[in-house]
């Protein structure tokens, strides 16, 4: 007989479900080892289990070790413990008593939809638990079986919306609109409200859902991307900053100033005791950064000068131009505006400039990039190249551009086009690509490919 | 005679113990805290700056009663700044006051005693007689090269001397690693670790935050200020406001003894929380508008 009120203990116990837990983990993408389970086994030997809070906080800090993986960690956990009870519930046939029994039309409709609103802005579980199951028995009469669509016809019904009614009363939560996050809440309880319904009716169990990328996506403000850029560009950041650095390893000690040593020296007697050092001196890495933004890439120079707007926030020797048919330094716009939106207009202006047909001319480009910052550029410079490569049939003057990476110490390309478009058409890539690192760059990961790539080929 | 040290045996309990010492702690990071003393193993605190991450490791350190012994991790540091360094100096000289007769292998022996041994944090807290709190402050700003060296000393809590042989611990350290979580630290360095999670607290939590540390400041005013916080930390801004920063215009505002926070005084004051010129102007544009209209 067990504690637990006399059912059969299941094959393997508490252990087993633990793994099969992590395992579920894993399948996810989170990367739990054998060590971080034993951690995870002992840690709870230290924590009641009283409150699921805690139990779920124990294992979180042993199995989930970022951000992201702790999001995951949530998800899964939610989809797991569901799963595991409906599983035991199903076993021991605790069905739920039938909810189509309710009489919808003695439940006050209007009462349920300011109960609900109020219940999502007090934020409290248990009654979000209740009202879920109210609301589907009082809304679902005809539901089409499949959960998303059931959920969405719920919500609407029920007049969840983020947007403020003015038409209702102050005191109703609603008149002031409701938050994306606790509707997106409320539609959590609903969907597996809704589940352990089906599960129930049919006394099985679905197969179960992998999370999708956007289950994944950490919960952010609109301004997520930009802050993803931002991310990226800041590791970017001390990848050049310490350029060089471990290559020298153990060597940096070794540099003595001898002539500091022998005067130092003077102190003891001749006898060298304190021994100085050459100091360290970073070197500060030189930017050059050319931006497309002819209307071929359109859809990737918003990202493209989100890249440039980070790098201006992460570097002081940084300078930007922006080119379509000719170059246009846009240096200072992006120093003086810390708003990306207001920098984007004062580019596009700026752009103008640059444009005379729309289409990108690079071997004009290359030229007047060249008379611009040709005496600058230095073997410790770096250029990067934003763009397509898609010359509109102009000749792509590799020679000019040549005499650009023979110049500067490093070049990089970042093209917006999946690698498989490269070469077809009016790319040109190819040729440039001889004298210069590209890379396939349209997605934030990609840039952290990238910035990766730049720690190595160092 | 001391009292003994407080055991935490419960999460309520180490909980109370951090309230006071003028800590308040988050559901987790309570947890995670009595976790750490009981399995002895290192946390790793990730969040965004001036969430409390340094604090926690000083909160603990003034709870348990134990010796803060802190590491501060910049770019470049190296194991002769964080563990140990021969004391050069003085083996020359112990090499040149040595008389003729000596051989070598004596004069070797000698010269690499502990007596020679410069002791740095990790080194301390590790020959430590008392059971210490070591602070590993900011591990993202150093190199992964840095990482690995730590492995040996956090799973094992042992230090390898080539010419000392190993040296283990006497007593069992907390360890709490902070990180900004500027750059991905390593795998194996996380699979060592306890991970705790903050983030800025919600807005009863902060209030109670800022209602500890400045008790004075009227309960409605302090409640507007918090929100006006989050509101700020709402925002793109270069460097979103910290909890001490909210702490501190807590503290201003009692000086200038304003008993609400309208669009004057928050002109006034709002440099408190918002340090960047262009953060400044974005903050004032859209904050002191709404506190203007209301």
């Amino acid at each position: 007989m067990s504690v637990y009120g006399g059912l059969p203990e299941r094959a393997g116990g508490f252990g087993a479900a633990l793994l099969a837990f992590a395992e579920d983990l894993r399948g996810e993408g989170v990367a739990v080892g054998t060590s971080e389970l034993l951690d995870a086994f002992e840690a709870l030997g230290h924590v009641p289990w009283r409150r699921q809070q805690d139990f779920r906080e124990t294992l979180a800090a042993t199995l989930a070790k970022s951000p992201e993986d702790r999001h995951v960690f949530e998800l899964v956990f939610e989809r797991f413990f569901f799963r595991a009870t409906e599983a035991e519930a199903t076993r021991h046939e605790f069905g739920q008593p039938a909810l189509r029994a309710v009489d919808s039309a003695r439940l006050d409709l209007d009462q349920l939809r300011r109960q609900i609103a109020a219940a999502l802005t007090q934020g409290s579980e248990a009654a979000m638990s209740d009202l879920a199951r109210l609301a589907i028995a009082a809304f679902a009469q005809e539901g089409s079986g499949v959960v998303g669509v059931d959920v969405q016809r719920i919500r609407r019904a029920l007049g969840l919306r983020a947007e403020p009614r003015v038409d209702l009363p102050p005191d109703d939560p609603r008149s002031r609109g409701l938050s994306r996050e606790q509707i997106r809440r409320f539609e959590q309880f609903l969907r597996r409200e809704l589940e352990r319904e089906a599960i129930a009716r049919t006394a099985a169990l679905p197969p179960k859902r992998p999370l999708t990328e956007l289950d994944r996506a950490l919960p952010t403000g609109p301004i997520e991307d930009l802050a993803a850029v931002h991310r990226v560009v800041a590791q970017l950041k001390r990848r050049l900053a310490t350029e060089g650095h471990e290559q020298r390893g153990r060597r940096r000690h070794a540099q003595v100033d001898v002539r500091r040593t022998m005067r130092a020296s003077l102190q003891t007697g001749g006898v060298p005791v304190e021994l100085k050092y050459r100091p360290r001196r970073p070197r500060r890495p030189e930017i050059y950064v050319l931006c497309d933004v002819s209307t071929s890439v359109t859809s990737a120079s918003t990202f493209f000068l989100s890249v440039v707007h980070a790098l201006h926030d992460a570097f002081r020797k940084l300078r930007s131009f922006v080119f379509i048919e000719r170059v246009s330094e846009v240096t200072e716009v992006f120093e003086s505006e810390r708003d990306f939106r207001a920098a984007s207009t004062a580019v596009s202006r700026t752009a103008g400039v640059a444009d005379v047909s729309g289409y990108t001319d690079y071997g004009r480009v290359w030229s007047e990039f060249l008379e611009l910052v040709g005496d600058e550029l230095h073997p410790r410079a770096s250029v990067i190249v934003l763009g397509d490569a898609r010359t509109n049939g102009r000749p792509p003057c590799e020679a000019a551009f040549q005499a650009i990476t023979s110049l500067a110490g490093h070049t990089f390309w970042l093209n917006p086009e999946p690698r498989l478009y490269w070469n077809y058409g009016d790319s040109v890539i190819g040729r440039y690509e001889q004298h210069c690192t590209a890379f396939e760059c349209w997605r934030t990961d990609q840039l952290e490919a990238f910035v990766k790539a730049l720690a190595r080929s160092r | 005679m001391r009292a003994a040290p407080p055991e935490p045996t419960s999460v309520e309990n180490i909980a109370a113990g951090l309230r006071a010492v003028g800590y308040l702690p988050g559901g987790s990071t309570a947890l995670v805290s009595l976790l750490a003393t009981k399995l002895g193993k290192p946390v790793l605190v990730e969040g965004p700056a001036g969430v409390g991450k340094t604090e926690l490791a000083k909160a603990l350190s003034r709870y348990l009663d134990r010796r803060l012994v802190r590491l501060q991790c910049y770019e470049g540091l190296d194991e002769a700044k964080a563990l140990y360094e021969w004391n050069y100096r003085k083996q020359l000289l112990r090499i040149q006051t040595e008389t003729d007769g000596t051989g070598w292998d004596e004069v070797q022996e000698d010269i690499f005693g502990e007596e020679f041994l410069l002791e740095r944090p990790l080194m301390t807290a590790i020959v430590s007689s008392q059971p210490v709190v070591l602070l590993i402050d900011e591990i993202d700003k150093t190199d992964q090269e840095f990482e690995a060296m730590l492995l040996e000393l956090l799973s094992d809590f042992q230090i390898s001397i080539p010419e000392l042989g190993r040296i283990e611990a006497r007593t069992q350290p907390v360890v709490v690693l902070t990180s900004n979580n500027t750059r991905e630290l390593t795998e194996a360095l996380k699979r060592r670790c306890l991970y705790l999670w903050l983030d800025y607290p919600s807005i009863d939590h902060e209030l109670e935050i800022v209602r500890l540390h400045s008790p004075q400041l009227d309960e409605i005013v302090a409640r507007q200020l918090v929100e006006i916080v989050h509101q700020v930390r709402e925002l793109d801004l270069k460097k979103p406001p910290s909890i001490a920063e909210s702490i501190d215009w807590a503290r201003s505002l009692i000086l200038l003894g304003a008993n609400e926070i309208d669009e004057a005084v928050f002109r006034q004051t709002m440099s408190v929380i918002v340090k960047h010129r262009t953060d400044l102007d974005t903050v004032a544009e859209r904050v002191g508008r709404v506190l203007e209209r209301s």
